[in-house]
């Protein structure tokens, strides 16, 4: 029985990484000097009223902007924060005034990290499924972007 | 001058408290086999009845702190508690998983147990009033606190340890927050002799 879970999961981790591979460029989203690539989700336990989404935000322009705001399909209520690890304390926060993108910088947001925070949840993000979500940059405006709902981290591509 | 040696030894309590905590967070597993963490304590469980751990005598158990409306920490956290405890099988199958929540506020008995249904069933929710809970966390050395948000809602800051707990109730050993696997399973064998 473990070695069938053991199975299913290493076939699921190679369909997954085929499908990153063939699905690379669709999970680049460019606004203006903006370029997101791959915003993701991990799928949240049974009755969890929260999910985050991450992704990288490139600031390829000659000027800052700034992430403001951002919504989701998954829910009426998303903010920006930031989590750390204080010693042994998880401190998460919300980010007043939106997260900075630096003038030719990419941003991470990444678990244990910067993070669209979802609240609230109206459905949980489940897995191999996507939402969708909208980010409004200070400068660059508002672009519509698809989550994808996975365990692992999409690599890098 | 009475009153000065008053408020000096306050002052020095207040020092000794902040460097143990500071000395705590910091070091980690390295001050816990000094200090006396732990503690006993009688809650209800989102199981229904209550948890008493002078019930627990001659058993390990471990306990965790945290809220469901945690997006990463707390949910990790419990799926790798839960991949432990398939991998022990048979040889953990006395060891019992608290998952006591920091949030009593909005973590009713129901949620929780919806909540915990997406992980292994050894691990059980524990609903603490305000006051239990505080004493609780003392008792572990364990902090949490509100952070409120712009929606006038708020979020939890957490200790993200788990506190594993010897047949005696006495901390045998903690496990970290993104600690590796092979070390988890090592603390956990230790702990349950196996
Ligand atoms: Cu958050």
């Amino acid at each position: 029985m473990r070695l069938f879970k053991e199975l299913a999961f290493a076939a699921t981790l190679s369909l997954a990484s085929i499908f990153a591979i063939a699905s690379g460029h669709a999970h680049e989203i460019k606004l203006g000097d903006i370029v997101i690539s791959h915003p993701w989700s991990r799928p949240a336990p049974m009755a969890s009223d929260v999910a985050a989404g991450f992704m990288k935000i490139t600031n390829t322009g000659t000027a800052d902007d700034r992430l403001v705001s951002a919504t989701a399909a998954i829910t009426g209520t998303v903010q920006l924060h930031d989590m750390k690890m204080e010693g042994d304390v998880m401190k998460m926060s919300e980010i007043p005034g939106g997260i900075v993108i630096p003038t030719g910088q990419t941003v991470e947001l990444k678990p244990k990290s910067l993070h669209v925070m979802f609240m609230d949840l109206k459905r949980a993000p489940v897995e191999g499924e996507q939402f969708k979500g909208t980010l409004t940059f200070e400068k660059a405006g508002t672009v519509e972007i698809d989550y994808e709902v996975t365990a692992q981290a999409p690599e890098a591509h | 001058m009475l009153r000065f040696i008053r408020i000096a030894s306050l002052v020095a309590a207040a020092l000794l408290a902040a460097v143990t905590g500071y000395v705590y967070l910091t070091r980690g597993e390295a001050v816990v086999s000094v200090a006396d963490i732990g503690g006993p304590f009688r809650l209800a469980s989102a199981n229904g009845g209550v948890v008493d751990s002078q019930d627990l005598a001659g058993k390990p158990f471990a306990v965790f702190f945290g809220f469901t409306r945690c997006p990463e920490v707390c949910p990790t956290t419990m799926a790798e508690m839960s991949a432990a405890l398939t991998e022990l099988g048979d040889q953990g199958k006395d060891l019992r998983v608290f998952f006591v929540t920091v949030d009593p506020e909005r973590d009713t008995a129901d949620f929780l147990k919806d909540y915990l249904s997406s992980f292994d069933p050894r691990i059980e929710a524990l609903v603490p009033t305000a006051d239990e809970l505080a004493a609780m966390a003392r008792a572990f050395r364990a902090f949490y606190a509100k952070s409120p948000t712009s929606d006038g809602g708020y979020t939890m800051d957490h200790t993200a340890t788990v506190f594993l707990m010897d047949r005696q109730g006495k901390l045998a050993s903690t496990i970290s927050y993104g600690e590796e696997q092979a070390t988890r399973m090592a603390k956990l064998r230790k702990l349950l002799g196996v």
